[in-house]
């Protein structure tokens, strides 16, 4: 099968897609998008969050099939070329990556909230990004960081 | 053949920062950036996939193993079993005794029996159905207690059923005391559920070799193990670390590596092998489940006179980490106490569970659960304040642990009790409450009714590094030159970085010693010495000493090749600077066209073996001590249990990067919550019931609270720099804290962690 996709702005085409693949393995295996995780490939961890259609979702419960002629973005298109989003730059200045392997699955879960409720309180946060599994930091320093590219992006 | 087209970076950002300060890291822009390569988005043109046929038994015989159907689907290039492996078909970390593919008996449910390379992953998982095993399903091994003592089972190895029993005589084994309290504690499984999965990518090599690609937390041992199983020179097998998601002890034993590798040179193109979560599940080892039975006796003033404890730890099908369990399970079995007279014995012991290996807190996370719940009980028992019992029995500089070792080095065990004892309580709940705070929070299983508040404390102490006589060390190479007109320096060393930030000390260090600004950092590999394992809180102090040590000695060739003594020379802002602040020279101009290269190793002092009789001996080279303070809200209507508080005090010794520091101990203490309300593979009849993130819980961000932390800094002075590891005791002391916690609120016994809803209710 042809799966015909906008990914993070750019029309791209996979072929020979087997009816099976997820648009996460879509996504990594064949267009060459690997910053979407498959830490679960089954709904639980949040590290394969992307955008479709502007809504938050995990790439491992689409399959390919159904993300025809729709419109995704991956955390490889949080940033405007050089210069990383907020959500991004606050995750690096706040100590809120270590191994990273979740990292990309909550900057598009913190991306979404903040974009839908500027200035979250800590309790919506934490609600916000309960579907986001992560091993290494106790959470502590990834909600510093959503805290600030909240207030970064009210300057902006 | 080349390299992957997605192959781990060099670290070139510079952030600047020396030690002491918190630089950021320098793999944190590839990171959010989605850009940075972990094992599993490893990729190379023409790469097959590999997949593992597991054994759906706990403990058989395998009559029959026949893969003709299975090599005959189209798309599948090879299939494999224990019949070619090239070389030895047995590895294992201690013991030699674990099979590369099983060859006549499975040992438990999960063993690898088969392997193949496909074209798609798909393709491997169909073609796996077809490969028929016959087996001869056995009785299996459960019961670790029994295992160790009863002789009339079955042997699971040839050397029966024990892997290793451990014996420890303090004083007078037989002390009696005015105030006894006893007990039986027992610890379920918890996994390392690291987020990247088990993930290689092999690729053969014109010489006959394989360059493997892998996330993995010691390297050279990988190779050591998987060149004897391929029947290979060491230098013929080549592995490179790429991205790792996580370790947490669950990659230091072997998973895809020699499979990856076998499947290459069969079918002389690169092979990628990837797990799914419930693959990892079984495809790495789990901590140590632990049955203890403990016997603490003290003076009617609360002073402790003796421990005796008997603790079983179930290994698994295979020996693993299982001898160092047992030596840190003894070791550590009194806690960071006083304690004259002490009986311990541990056995570690085969069953046909899983196999169980490291994990964060090694062999020191079952017993702190037990002892720390003991003190609780001993204090409830002379009517004390638990911390104020726990202060009056602190081990300090100059104690004698249990095993006879004198520590030498600052303890402040007794400070960081009354640290904790010391900060506020968050305010008693009044009034209508966010119940997404509450237990059970957005359930709305709450409004507050049923709810019981309880504070508890935890601490504990851990060994640094490995023990009990082995020659543990680390290498490094830094290399000195001019890029650009300016003098920069590349850091080179084989250690495994994590998530656990050894990138960026690697960088402060060197900055450090050589007073520059632009250090980067090579990808690790087996081009360069060993540098042992990112485990055992090891590697600041082992690796940062190797890089410490191989910074001097570049300096030393600066000073040399200006042909002034080293005496009093520094290097400073690129520039060479004598005692006086005078600057000698450029450091730019001095090195010209001709780089400065230097390796060196750090060994940390010796250690010893323990007696096996009477397990004296000085075992171990440093202690880490941690302690933590639990709030907790219990709804005892209904079990659940929020954890509103959890505070933590630690000595790191010296704080390398304090940023750092304080991310290990909130991640760690992340895990101890988990193991204390939430975290279990529960085992059945030697199958595993919940291998999934669906079933296997960790704690989301919706049940870690705030936490404060309180960094001591009370240098060892015989660690580079003072440095005391950090990763490990943080996970260990929040468990009995907020077990201790969970009994403060309600009066029971809770003899098990993870304490679960229906330990709180009865029901």
């Amino acid at each position: 099968m042809r799966v015909n996709v906008t990914v993070n702005g750019e029309h791209r085409r996979a072929d020979n897609v087997w009816e099976g693949e997820s648009l996460l393995y879509v996504l990594r295996e064949r267009l060459g998008l690997p910053g979407s995780k498959n830490a679960c490939e089954q709904g639980e961890c949040g590290s394969c969050t992307v955008y479709l259609d502007g809504v938050p979702a995990c790439a491992c419960l689409v399959a390919a099939g159904q993300a025809e002629g729709r419109e995704v973005v991956t955390v490889e298109g949080l940033a405007s070329g050089d210069e990383l989003d907020p959500v991004q730059e606050s995750f690096v200045e706040r100590g809120a990556v270590q191994c990273g392997f979740c990292t990309p699955g909550l900057l598009v879960a913190a991306h979404d909230l903040i974009e839908r409720v500027p200035d979250p309180s800590d309790v919506e946060i934490r609600e916000a990004l309960a579907g986001n599994l992560c091993r290494c930091t106790g959470y502590e320093k990834i909600l510093d960081a959503v805290r600030d590219a909240a207030a970064k992006k009210a300057v902006r | 053949m080349s390299a992957p087209a997605r192959s781990p970076q060099e670290l070139h950002d510079t952030i600047a920062g020396g030690i002491g300060e918190s630089p950021l890291r320098p793999d944190g822009t590839l990171k959010v950036r989605g850009e940075f390569a972990y094992s599993s988005d490893l990729w190379h043109e023409d790469m097959l996939w590999g997949a593992t046929l597991r054994s759906p038994h706990p403990h058989a015989r395998i009559v029959r193993l026949d893969v003709s159907r299975a090599l005959a689907q189209p798309g599948v290039h090879a299939v494999l079993t224990h019949e070619d492996v090239p070389g030895e078909n047995v590895y294992g970390l201690k013991y030699q005794d674990t099979p590369a593919l099983a060859a006549d008996l499975v040992r438990y449910q999960g063993e690898p029996v088969a392997i193949l390379a496909a074209d798609h992953p798909e393709i491997a998982r169909q073609a796996l159905k077809e490969i028929v095993v016959e087996y001869d399903v056995l009785e299996p091994i459960t019961d670790p207690e029994r295992a160790a003592h009863d002789d009339t089972l079955p042997k699971l190895h040839a050397g029966g059923n024990l892997v290793r029993h451990q014996r420890i005589v303090k004083g007078d084994p037989a002390a009696t005391a005015d105030v006894v309290v006893s007990g039986v504690y027992e610890i379920g499984m918890q996994d390392q559920a690291f987020l990247g999965p088990e993930s290689g990518l092999a690729v053969p090599a014109e010489d006959g070799g394989v360059d493997l690609y892998l996330a993995t937390q010691w390297l050279h041992v990988d190779q050591r193990q998987t060149a004897k199983a391929l029947g290979l020179p060491l230098e013929k097998v080549r592995l490179t670390l790429s991205g790792v998601g996580g370790a947490f002890g669950g990659r230091e034993d072997l998973s895809m590596q020699i499979h990856s590798c076998m499947l290459a040179l069969r079918t002389g193109r690169p092979v990628k092998m990837s797990y799914n979560r419930l693959e990892s599940f079984f495809g790495h080892v789990h901590r140590h489940p632990a049955k203890m039975y403990y016997e603490h006796g003290a003076t009617r003033d609360g002073k402790l006179v003796y421990v005796r404890a008997k603790m079983y730890f179930d290994g698994g099908a295979y020996a693993s980490k299982t001898p160092v369990v047992v030596g840190n399970g003894t070791t550590l079995s009194v806690g960071p106490y006083d304690v004259p007279n002490a009986h311990i014995e541990g056995w570690g012991v085969y069953t046909n569970n899983p196999t169980c290996g490291a994990m964060r807190g090694l062999g020191a996370v079952q017993p702190t659960y037990a002892y720390e719940s003991q003190m609780d009980k001993l204090a409830s028992a002379l009517d004390l304040d638990p911390a104020e019992l726990r202060i009056r029995n602190a081990l300090s500089e100059g104690s004698t642990v249990v095993t006879g070792q004198v520590v030498d080095f600052p303890a402040p065990v007794a400070e960081l009790v009354q640290r904790l004892r010391d900060l506020p309580l968050p305010p008693e709940p009044a009034g209508e409450r966010d119940i997404r705070e509450l237990p059970g929070g957005a359930s709305n299983t709450t409004h507050g009714e049923g709810v019981v508040r309880g504070v508890g404390y935890g601490v504990t102490i851990k060994n640094i590094s490995y023990a009990e006589g082995l020659d543990d060390y680390s290498t490094a190479r830094v290399r000195l030159e001019v890029l650009g007109g300016e003098a920069v320096a590349m850091v080179h060393t084989a250690a495994a970085e994590v998530g656990q930030g050894l990138v960026t000390l690697q960088q402060q260090i060197a900055r450090t010693e050589l007073g520059l600004t632009r250090v980067s950092v090579h990808p690790a590999d087996t081009s360069v010495g060993d540098a042992g394992s990112s485990s055992a809180s090891r590697q600041t102090y082992v690796t940062g000493g190797a890089v410490r040590n191989a910074c001097r000695a570049v300096a030393e060739a600066v000073y040399a090749r200006l042909g002034v003594p080293a005496e009093g020379m520094s290097l400073t802002g690129g520039k060479v600077v004598a005692a006086d602040g005078a600057v000698v020279a450029d450091l730019a101009e001095l090195l010209g066209d001709s780089a400065i290269e230097e390796t060196r190793e750090f060994h940390h002092r010796k250690t010893y073996p323990l007696d096996p009789e009477t397990g004296q001996g000085d075992a171990h080279v440093q202690y880490g001590f941690s302690a933590h303070r639990a709030v907790v809200d219990v709804d005892v209507d209904l079990g659940l249990v929020k954890v509103v508080q959890l505070d933590c005090a630690q000595d790191v010794g010296k704080a390398m990067n304090p940023d750092a520091v304080v991310a290990q101990i909130q991640g760690g203490s992340a895990q101890g919550l988990g193991l204390a309300v939430m975290e279990e593979i529960l085992v059945r009849d030697g199958k595993v019931r919940n291998p999934s993130f669906t079933d296997y819980l960790i704690p989301t961000i919706l049940d870690m609270p705030s936490m404060h932390i309180d960094v001591l800094e009370r240098p060892d002075p015989h660690a580079p720099y003072g440095v005391r590891g950090v990763g490990e005791p943080p996970t260990i002391s929040a468990t009995p804290a907020i077990a201790n916690a969970i009994r403060a609120a309600t009066g029971l016994e809770l003899p098990r962690v993870p304490i679960r809803p229906e330990h709180i209710t009865g029901v």
